[in-house]
């Protein structure tokens, strides 16, 4: 009798997880992971297996760079097979099951490889990739220096001024082909903005004295800015069409590299204060300088505020230079890296920022959960530094 | 007991289709949190550390008289002279953009060099060692120009012959990674700028 009873009840649960699974199969699970928890995240093993030449080292490179460390197929948690006999091709298994099975055309293969990494990844983790996004940044080659654009690996550069004179802090307009950068074309430290389709730019912000480090707001509408015109280097916002110039700080010492929140609430920006160095924010509206503690490290400058509002990414000065993090809101910060001057990739996981090799600065990849690092593609090799980059959002 | 073989039939097949089931069930989907980190137990955190400034801080130290700049001696009508004055370049302490005492003779002789040559004006080039990120030194520089410049005027010229400008870390005067070199290029140039006709007239 009580055997009768068992296995009724055992085929019962047996049925019933039979239908629970095949329900799996239509509604996604979504389980939360605890916030991100920089430089202490294990990379996710996955072997890549069947690329050659240039599409395999893409691949390997973006997924390095994207959280992810290959090992060979028994001990990986992913298997990446594939091929690019013409065309890019591949499939992703996670054990047993097929994840995807895939295969691009058209573009350049080292695009479609870029698109690969990126629906891997975007598979695996829910999040989207920057396999297929851009930088712009500082090429200088000692008396001159230029503003180029690339791909987020330093591939396909582009030069996007040729004036011969002294260049600095590129800054994206967040959604558009556009630029803000500092440029001394006209013997004097102004901000230009350039559209990149066009190529038109005009002189944005020529005050008396500095102008420079222009950061624009997430919606595109407002510009931020250093102007010494009073006298000495201050923050301002205006509209981005240069009305409504608004003096943010008013102190003697010198502010620099302001950043937006991306609420468009706050900027963010280096000062000192009684010899301190320090991050601060004040209001867009105007208001109290609010310091934003990053206890555990140094001098901190080069303040960038990620994309979905929670990290501040920023350069600490402690004999070297170290790229840490800090929660918005202040707190314990956490390096990362030595480097400097780094700027957040549209999914706020991933940094780009200049590395010092010898003389010369290289631009450099990170990311933040797992402290995996690679140096881009050097333009000009070892004759010029690249640096001061900004991801386009 | 008919029952039981017609229950295992059952049971197998329940099997079967469980084990199935399992087997093609895809990997959850993980996505990252919407929630925002927590703020109270944050290590290290310290909750007075981000009243305003005005109210945790004391005043911040006067160290400049706010004297807007000026370019007003544009290429195309002065002529640059570097060699006039590159004896009293002044150099400064790192990060600091005050000038120091000990150096203050060397804008003593800007200064009678400008009293004497009254058509004459200057440019104050304030420059940067490579140990500070770049848009920081940038605004260092600025301070630095400025502050040459608020010495000056303090000393009796008139601000409207001084131009300033900075060039951060571009343009160091001395190559090299050592305290020999980067003393060097913690500085104030001063660049001499007479009226075009002024140098012809030298000239000849």
């Amino acid at each position: 009798m009580m055997r009768k009873y068992f296995l009724s009840t055992l085929t019962a649960g047996l049925l019933a997880v039979c239908f629970y699974n095949s329900k799996a199969q239509d509604n996604s699970i979504e389980i939360t992971r605890p916030a991100m928890q920089p430089g202490v995240t294990p990379p996710i093993p996955i072997a890549i297996v069947g690329f050659t030449g240039e599409v395999a080292s893409a691949v390997k490179f973006d997924l390095y760079v994207m959280g992810f460390i290959e090992a060979p197929p028994d001990s990986a948690k992913y298997v990446l097979n594939g091929s690019n006999n013409g065309n890019v091709q591949g499939q992703l298994s996670f054990g047993r099951s097929t994840r995807f099975s895939k295969s691009y055309s058209g573009a350049a293969i080292r695009a479609q490889a870029h698109r690969l990494s990126d629906d891997v990844v975007k598979d695996v983790t829910g999040i989207n990739g920057i396999a297929e996004t851009r930088i712009a940044f500082k090429v200088d080659s000692g008396p001159t220096s230029e503003i180029y654009i690339a791909d987020f690996d330093g591939h396909n550069s582009q030069a996007v001024t040729h004036d011969h004179t002294i260049v600095a802090a590129p800054c994206w307009v967040p959604g558009h082909f556009a630029l803000y950068y500092t440029s001394y074309k006209s013997g004097v430290p102004n901000i230009f903005f350039q559209n990149l389709t066009s190529g038109d730019r005009n002189n944005f912000a020529h005050y008396g004295g500095m102008n420079s480090s222009a950061a624009v707001s997430s919606d595109g509408h407002r510009v931020a800015m250093i102007l010494s015109k009073t006298g000495s280097p201050d923050v301002y916002v205006c509209d981005s069409d240069g009305s409504n110039l608004k003096q943010l700080t008013h102190t003697k010492e010198d502010e620099s590299s302001p950043c937006w929140s991306p609420d468009g609430r706050w900027i963010c920006f280096a000062s000192k204060i009684n010899e301190r160095r320090a991050l601060y924010k004040v209001s867009v509206d105007g208001g109290e300088m609010i310091r934003i503690p990053t206890s555990g490290v140094a001098s901190p400058s080069e303040p960038d505020w990620s994309p979905d509002g929670k990290w501040i990414a920023f350069t600490a000065q402690m004999g070297g230079f170290e790229i840490c993090v800090v929660p918005a809101q202040g707190g314990s910060a956490t390096p990362l890296v030595s480097g400097e001057d780094p700027s957040w990739s549209p999914n706020s996981r991933t940094l780009v920022y200049a590395r010092r090799n010898g003389g010369n600065r290289v631009l450099s990849l990170l990311d933040v959960p797992t402290k995996q690092y690679k140096d881009a593609s050097r333009v000009s090799g070892s004759a010029a530094s690249n640096s001061q980059p900004s991801w386009a959002r | 007991m008919k029952l039981t073989k017609f229950s295992n039939l059952i049971m197998g097949a329940a099997l079967v289709l469980a084990a199935a089931g399992c087997h093609h069930a895809p990997p959850t989907v993980t996505h990252l949190p919407n929630g925002s980190l927590p703020i109270a137990g944050e290590k290290g955190f310290n909750p007075d550390q981000t009243t305003p400034i005005a109210a945790a801080d004391p005043k911040p130290m006067d160290t400049s008289l706010g004297i807007p700049p000026t370019n007003g001696h544009p290429p195309s009508d002065w002529d640059r002279m570097p060699d006039v004055l590159q004896g009293q370049t002044v150099y400064f302490e790192y990060d600091k953009s005050a000038v120091k005492v000990s150096e203050e003779f060397k804008l003593d002789e800007v200064a009678k060099y400008l009293k004497a040559n009254p058509t004459h004006a200057l440019l104050v080039e304030g420059n940067c060692d490579e140990r500070g990120t770049e848009e920081y030194n940038r605004s260092l520089g600025e301070r630095r120009s400025l502050a040459g410049r608020e010495r000056l005027v303090q000393m009796g010229i008139d601000a409207s012959r001084i131009d300033t400008i900075t060039y951060g870390e571009d343009k160091p005067a001395v190559k090299g990674h050592d305290e020999a070199a980067w003393s060097k290029n913690r500085r104030d140039d001063f660049v001499v700028l007479v009226p075009k006709a002024t140098k012809v007239a030298m000239a000849q």
